[in-house]
């Protein structure tokens, strides 16, 4: 196929619904946190989900990635046209779902390299791809490390062990941008980050932008989204988006806060 | 939280075979007679009959131990046969001589002799129901004057070393189950490096209990001499059974004047099903003198078998600048129990001693380590560096840690670091949105935990290691 033909079809994938969400509902220890939540992301795409705390943002994040302590009560999601839900988390990550966690996990004893390169061949197996050896895995990793301006003492150091938060949450980035995932939600990855580390984060973010590929960014503040323009802005309060908009949305939020979404919402 | 974490299946003990081969087995039963039985059968002198039974009468004396943190039923002594060898058993030359069945044996413990014989030089002396049965190497250790044989072999051969070094660590009274062996031993290892020497080879037995009801009881006896080097791995495992299996072996090293012994050990005895039904007990006595100036022993162990395990591989520094090191990784899945650790007794000036414990319960079971750090009066600047870790997988298992620490001089310096986590779904769910299992993100959390002990282990037995860790908590997460 020429390059020609391969933009075309990049082309053609944009603007495909990657992600679709309908009526959404989830419990975690019997509590419902997620009320109906619809949201439809399609693929080329950046929507940034913002809203107070407690309103349900992490919680959507995790539901999406399959975290077995929350419970689907109602509703569907389709990823690619397919029963997300229905799919094991690991299932989820194979196909391309790609959460950056809020608080990332350390794991001790493994090195990020070797816990990178077992989830770079998990995901090749899954897909029929022939799987990387450490010399390989380890030339495709120089690049990626540039990337978020990172030596390569990062991939000899245990999973998350030891890393300050700013270290951590690099490190996420250092997994979206190694495993490439269609779907990718941020899970407040811009805070307790410096004003620095935010803009690295973000042109990371913003370099991995493709029209094939989708970024789902949750955040509680605009700072990140002056780095990454989101196609759109949601407002999630209550378990429930209760305001789409385009990216003034966010600067408008910034201004007035939250309450008179909320005012908004109990009258509607 | 926890709900997905819980026995799902049982793995079948992958090495639950019977080998049909006849064996020659003394009636159950424990008396003077059958230690003149035993005595006479491997062809002992007059002296080693009386040590015996001077145990076997000391042994009558002594009440069985129950301070451990584990539970059992009472052991019937008479009811165990104290000795089986295989009816085949002529002289061998070759490999060709063994019996067929016996090679298919170690074929499916993963340890082909000829494949062994060929790879990277690891000597073999094999263990199979009391009796050696194939040693290999011994020319090329006899070469640098190395002996590894069977300690009956030794008993006969090298009567000077034996008389001198027998039960100089573990006395023949010293406990209960070390009396029992001192007393009934059938077979074990002997091994002397001499002056100056560095074994050229890792000196491997792999011990297996076969006859039904059995007891097995072991005796090892390493001594390395001035100077010299010596690293030596013991693996372990057994058939399933109904019956409960009683596996007291002892196990002496001896380290003179800057001499350095590794012992490095695998133990996969069969650990029971499920509900705790058979198994082995395993009540080991394993102790090192570190009796010359700057001399070194280093115990690492990997205990993934047995129902239930009590052991605590120990160093005595006596020596001046002695360095005693202790590695364990303890596995308890299902109803299996452990209590082990180690003890580490200051005796020389600049003594030093370290101790890291990493312990796993899954299932329901129950993981102790207790372990005794005790610096003398003389041990000037003597030093000490514990760190016990313990995780746990669900949450019907256990995890006990018993530090005891005895210090009687001023100048020592003592470090004690423990932890006890718990393995989060939090955890595997990370790894699982990396697109891992499972099973994989189990094994990669758990091998992590363990790595400071698996460094410490010999290549091939690391790999091991990890495979067998990987085996023994298949199905302890869903």
């Amino acid at each position: 196929m020429t390059g020609r033909g391969k933009r075309e079809t990049l082309k053609d994938s944009a603007g495909k619904v990657l992600l679709e969400v309908q009526n959404l509902h989830a419990t975690v220890e019997g509590r419902e946190i997620l009320r109906g939540v619809d949201l439809t992301v399609r693929a080329g795409e950046v929507h940034a989900i913002m809203g107070p705390n407690g309103s349900g943002k992490s919680t959507l994040a995790q539901v999406l990635a399959g975290h077995p302590a929350y419970v689907v009560t109602a509703g569907h999601v389709l990823y690619e046209g397919k029963d997300l839900l229905a799919m094991a988390p690991e299932e989820r990550a194979r196909e391309g779902v790609f959460l950056a966690f809020q608080y990332p996990v350390a794991i001790r004893g493994i090195t990020n390299a070797y816990f990178l390169r077992a989830a770079v061949n998990a995901i090749r197996k899954y897909r029929g791809v022939e799987e990387l050896g450490p010399v390989e895995f380890m030339d495709a990793l120089e690049e990626k490390l540039k990337v978020i301006g990172w030596d390569s003492s990062y991939l000899s150091r245990p999973v998350n062990e030891g890393f300050s938060g700013g270290e951590k949450k690099r490190n996420e980035i250092l997994q979206l941008a190694v495993l490439d995932p269609k779907l990718a939600i941020l899970d407040e990855t811009d805070s307790g980050l410096d004003i620095d580390a935010v803009k690295t984060v973000a042109q990371t973010v913003d370099k991995l932008r493709r029209p094939d590929n989708a970024t789902v960014l949750v955040t509680h503040y605009n700072r990140i989204l002056t780095h990454i323009e989101p196609d759109v802005v949601h407002v999630l309060a209550g378990g429930r988006i209760v305001k789409s908009g385009g990216k003034e949305l966010a600067l408008e939020l910034e201004e007035k806060g939250y309450d008179w979404l909320r005012e908004e919402a109990t009258v509607a | 939280m926890t709900s997905g974490i819980e026995a799902r299946v049982l793995q079948p003990y992958k090495y639950g075979f019977v080998t049909d081969i006849e064996a020659e087995v003394v009636p159950p039963g424990l008396s003077e007679d059958v230690i003149r039985l035993i005595s006479q059968k491997k062809g002992e002198p007059e002296w080693m009959l009386e040590w015996r039974l001077r145990a076997y009468r000391n042994w009558l004396k002594m009440p069985e131990p129950h301070w451990a943190n584990v539970r059992y039923g009472p052991v019937d002594y008479q009811a165990i046969s104290y000795y089986a060898a295989p009816k085949r058993r002529p002289k061998l030359d070759s490999l060709d001589q063994v019996d067929p069945k016996l090679l298919e044996t170690f074929e499916k413990l993963g340890i082909p002799i000829e494949e062994r014989k060929r790879l990277a030089g690891v000597a073999v002396d094999a263990v199979f129901d009391s009796v050696s049965v194939a040693t290999t190497f011994r020319e090329e250790l006899k070469k640098h004057g190395v002996i590894f044989c069977a300690i009956s072999e030794a008993i006969r051969e090298y009567p000077e070393l034996v008389q001198e070094y027998l039960g100089s660590v573990v006395p023949y009274n010293d406990n209960f189950f070390a009396a029992l062996n001192s007393g009934v031993f059938t077979d074990g290892s002997f091994v002397y490096v001499p002056k100056g020497v560095r074994c050229p080879l890792e000196l491997s037995t792999y011990f297996r209990i076969n006859a039904e009801s059995t007891g097995q009881f072991e005796r090892t006896l390493i001594i390395a001499d001035e100077g010299s080097y010596v690293s030596y791995l013991e693996g372990c495992s057994a058939p399933v059974r109904d019956e409960n299996q009683l596996h007291a072996a002892v196990v002496e090293l001896v380290a003179l004047d800057r001499a350095t012994i590794k012992y490095s050990t695998i133990q996969n005895w069969y650990p029971g099903d499920e509900e705790g039904r058979g198994g082995i007990y395993n009540f080991v006595t394993k102790r090192g003198a570190c009796r010359g100036q700057a001399s070194k022993i280093s115990w690492t162990q990997v205990e993934t078998g047995s129902a239930i395990t009590w052991k605590y591989p120990g160093c005595i520094l006596q020596g001046d600048d002695s360095i005693g090191e202790f590695y364990s990784v303890a596995v308890t899945n299902h109803r299996q129990q452990a209590d082990t650790g180690t003890k580490m007794i200051h005796m020389g000036k600049n003594t030093r001693s370290t101790i890291v414990s990493k312990g796993i319960s899954a299932g329901r079971g129950q993981n102790t380590y207790r372990g005794l750090v005790k610096i003398l009066k003389g041990a000037e600047h003597a030093r000490n560096y514990s760190q016990c870790d313990s995780m746990l997988i669900g949450d019907t298992c256990g995890a006990h840690t018993f530090p005891y620490i005895d210090v009687r001089n001023s100048t020592a310096t003592m470090e004690h670091e423990a932890s006890t986590s718990k393995i989060g779904e939090d955890q595997i769910f990370y790894a699982k949105q990396r697109g891992l299992s499972a099973e994989d993100a189990v094994s990669m959390i758990v091998n992590g935990f363990c790595k400071e002990v698996f460094k410490e282990l010999p290549m091939e037995f690391a790999v091991e290691a990890q495979r067998l860790l990987g085996i023994s908590l298949e199905g302890s997460v869903g």
